[in-house]
């Protein structure tokens, strides 16, 4: 199944590479991840997809949960939360079908990007779902391309992120020079 | 004093402050800086031959004393060559501080020469790591490191250093805090939790402890002791794990897994609660999984808690410090033991009978032979000179697991083996590792043929540093261990596990400066090591044993752990070759 992960973690040289790694490290196949600064600009929020076997999640958590700068790793799959990707799409048109793709492309709230005698760039966003239709449905009017956000994901309930405190250190003497 | 100092000073005050007193490296060009101020700097470096060993060594260091133990390597190849003795920390749980050099900031990404992308290859053969390309940071990272290494689950944290960072000056003032908001380690275990799990420990009917690693980690082994004499509860203690409780304790029962004993293994599969304690069900110790302690419910106390749930659901999961949750958990069993006690004293009591009763049905006895000394009689030896107290480090392989079987340990800290990577070449740089922290300590170093060539070069520390490591060759001219699979399991067809051209032994000695000496009688092994140890300074002994012993009892792969074969299936095969 797939399972959505929000993660906040410090932004610090590698941490994308901490977090891919050890995904692929523990076997969980990675099937979206996006990943920005937050308002804070010392810490990054990376929005995941994978797809686990339903038993694995709380694992999938714990794993998430361990490196040293990831602050908190939260299932989003069942909880409150608003899920969106965003698709940009490329279509060809032809003077005869160029009308009938601005209406589809209203149907799915979809803006108009760009627009030249060959065809639009138009831009989507929404569940999943939505926007694979709407990929399916321009694919009829002849050539698309595709390009995927991933997903980003925002939780609706305040959870409380609770920070460890700073260590002291209670130091010995320094080593004499012999 | 001025306080303006360059990098690698700064590193080497922090690395005193944090009480590290030896550090195991190799140098190289970009960690020059660093070895020119431990030229006339009180902490000591030890020089190994590798840099592998040098991981392994701190990690022995570790191992026997709880405290963090330093490895340094130069960049590139220094730093590759660290990786296996980082993943067995890992793998094992024990503090380490790497330390490696890296070609200046702003080579890096140069493909300059002797750069690796140490950060990247270590990411996963560590607990976290660092690469510091900016002097400000230095210091604080060195304590974190320290922190990251010691608290919690333990293992290796390697911080990469720039040459730029070693060599640059700055205003250095001691650090007396660290930041690691992400970093929270739960200790305390739940109040409500600790209760519940005393309340099943009475009410149980044939209560089993399985102690790990997270016990010695903790520093549990006088709680264990407690709950287990409270509870008076059968006790085994994993490989990792061995002298948690004392071999000699009236309730150790032994090693349970692949290679423990019939009793281990019958008890963890008819117990009706297992109280595991410090340990991560590794297969090693399950068999398999679906069939392991199927009639128990099971008690999960570990400080990490991606180990609770992660092989076998816990039914009563407890996040927690071992030596703080049992502290609490013996004061609670004692409070409920008037009321809860009796209630199943007769079960308890018929239980063991049934655990003695397997004991008594398959004891772990060593074998003798009058013309063959025979591994198990070896192993018998050494633990009658080591009497539960000496220092044993091992390699991988028969050995290791004929020494698990027959070597008591009485205290902890005292077993140091490679356990979940299993790596070949450990035993003779964990010895001079824990030889290093423990100058007055008798250390054995029991390797097999094979292992003892993969580790030869640290002859020459031992050697060097005059340390009186006892080295001794359980010599099968084999890679045992995987003859032993290819015996049982590939039709005795024997390939590339003979070792051949083994060097003489007392020419080799001879050659480094020491003493070493060849056995193949029975009736000499004794005073052959007697000469061992009364010998001052390191000693080789090579002692010639029966080639084609395998080691009993064995869980076959994939098969559960009550399903064990107890002797040879069959008459030991000598091939033609
Ligand atoms: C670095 C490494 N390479 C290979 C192995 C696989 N292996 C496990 S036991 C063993 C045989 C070890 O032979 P020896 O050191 O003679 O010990 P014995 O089993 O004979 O006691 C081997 C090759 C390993 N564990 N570690
Ligand atoms: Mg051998």
């Amino acid at each position: 199944m797939l399972m959505t992960i929000s993660l906040l973690m410090e932004n610090k040289p590698g941490a994308l590479m901490r977090v891919t790694g050890l995904l692929s490290q523990r076997g969980y196949n990675i099937e979206s991840l996006t990943v920005a600064r937050t308002l804070d600009p010392t810490l990054s929020r990376m929005t995941i997809t994978v797809d686990v076997d339903a038993k694995q999640r709380a694992q999938v958590i714990k794993q998430m949960n361990k490196p040293v700068n990831v602050l908190q790793a939260t299932d989003l799959t069942d909880a409150p939360a608003v899920l969106r990707e965003m698709v940009l799409l490329r279509v060809r048109a032809t003077m005869e079908n160029r009308t009938a793709i601005l209406k589809e492309a209203e149907i799915f709230g979809a803006r108009v990007v760009d627009s030249s005698v060959e065809g639009f760039a138009l831009e989507a966003t929404g569940d999943s779902e939505k926007l694979e239709e709407f990929i399916a449905v321009m694919e009829t009017y002849g050539e698309i391309e595709v390009t995927r956000s991933g997903m980003v994901a925002v939780s609706l309930e305040a959870k409380k992120l609770r920070l460890a405190p700073p260590i002291p250190k209670a130091h010995g003497e320094p080593a004499v020079p012999r | 004093m001025s306080n303006t100092m360059n990098g690698a000073r700064i590193l080497l005050e922090c690395l005193g402050r944090e009480g590290v007193d030896v550090i195991f490296g190799y140098p190289g060009g970009v960690t020059l800086p660093l070895y020119d101020v431990m030229y006339d700097h009180p902490i000591r470096h030890v020089l190994v031959r590798h840099e592998e060993n040098a991981c392994f060594a701190a990690s022995g260091y570790a191992r026997a004393t709880g405290k963090v133990g330093v490895a340094c390597a130069t960049s590139g190849p220094g730093a590759t060559n660290l990786t296996t003795g980082l993943v067995d920390c890992m793998m094992d749980s024990i503090p380490i501080v790497a330390l490696t050099g890296q070609v200046s900031s702003k080579l890096i990404g140069s493909d300059a020469f002797q750069e690796a992308d140490t950060f990247g290859i270590t990411r996963s053969a560590t607990k976290h790591n660092y690469l510091v390309r900016d002097i400000k940071e230095l210091a604080d990272t060195v304590h974190e490191a320290f922190h990251i290494a010691s608290s919690g689950r333990p293992g290796p944290v390697l911080i990469d250093i720039t040459k730029d960072v070693l060599q640059g000056q700055v205003h250095y003032t001691p650090i007396h805090e660290i930041h690691l908001p992400g970093y929270k380690v739960v200790t305390d275990g739940h109040a409500g939790q600790i209760r519940r799990a005393a309340q099943m420990m009475w009410e149980a009917r044939r209560p089993y402890v399985y102690a790990g690693g997270g016990i010695i980690a903790a520093g549990a082994h006088q709680e264990l002791r407690e709950l287990v004499e409270t509870l008076d509860a059968p006790t085994v203690c994993t490989l990792m794990g061995l002298g948690a409780l004392p071999g000699s304790h009236p309730n150790f029962i032994s090693m349970p897994g692949m290679h423990g004993s019939y009793a281990s293994n019958m008890g963890m599969s008819d117990c009706d609660l297992l109280i595991a304690l410090g340990v991560r069900f590794d297969d090693r110790v399950t068999g398999r999984l679906a069939s392991f302690a199927p009639h128990a419910k099971v008690v999960h106390v570990d400080i990490d808690p991606a180990e609770i749930g992660k092989n076998r659901t816990a039914d009563l999961p407890i996040v927690g410090d071992a030596k703080k949750v049992l502290s609490k958990m013996v004061r609670v069993l004692r409070e409920l033991e008037p009321e809860m006690a009796g209630a199943h004293a007769e079960d308890r009591r018929a239980w063991w009978r049934q655990v003695r009763g397997w004991q008594e049905e398959h004891p772990l006895e060593p074998v003798f032979s009058p013309d063959e000394i025979k591994p198990q009689h070896l192993m018998h030896e050494i633990n009658r000179i080591s009497d539960g107290k000496a220092i044993v480090s091992t390699d991988v392989g028969q050995h290791q697991m004929w020494a698990a079987q027959f070597i008591r340990f009485d205290e902890p800290r005292l077993w140091l083996s490679s356990g979940g990577l299993g790596s070949m070449g450990f035993g003779l740089p964990a010895a001079v590792g824990a030889q290093m922290a423990h100058p007055d300590k008798t250390v054995f170093c029991v390797v097999g043929d094979g292992g003892f060539q993969m580790a030869l070069p640290e002859v020459a520390t031992l050697a060097n540093q005059g340390l009186p490591v006892k080295v001794i060759i359980m010599n099968n001219g084999y890679l045992g261990m995987v003859r032993q699979w290819q015996d049982l399991f590939y039709q005795s067809r024997l390939s590339a596990v003979q070792i051949e051209a083994f060097p003489n032994i007392e020419l080799l000695a001879a050659a480094y400066g020491i003493r070493g000496r060849i056995v193949d009688k029975p009736s000499e092994l004794a005073g052959a090591l007697k000469e061992a140890m009364e010998t001052p300074g390191p000693f080789l002994l090579d002692v010639h044993v029966t080639p084609f012993e395998n080691v009993y009892p064995m869980v076959p792969a994939g098969a559960a752990i009550n399903e064990m074969v107890l002797a040879p299936p069959k008459p030991v095969p000598v091939p033609a070759k």
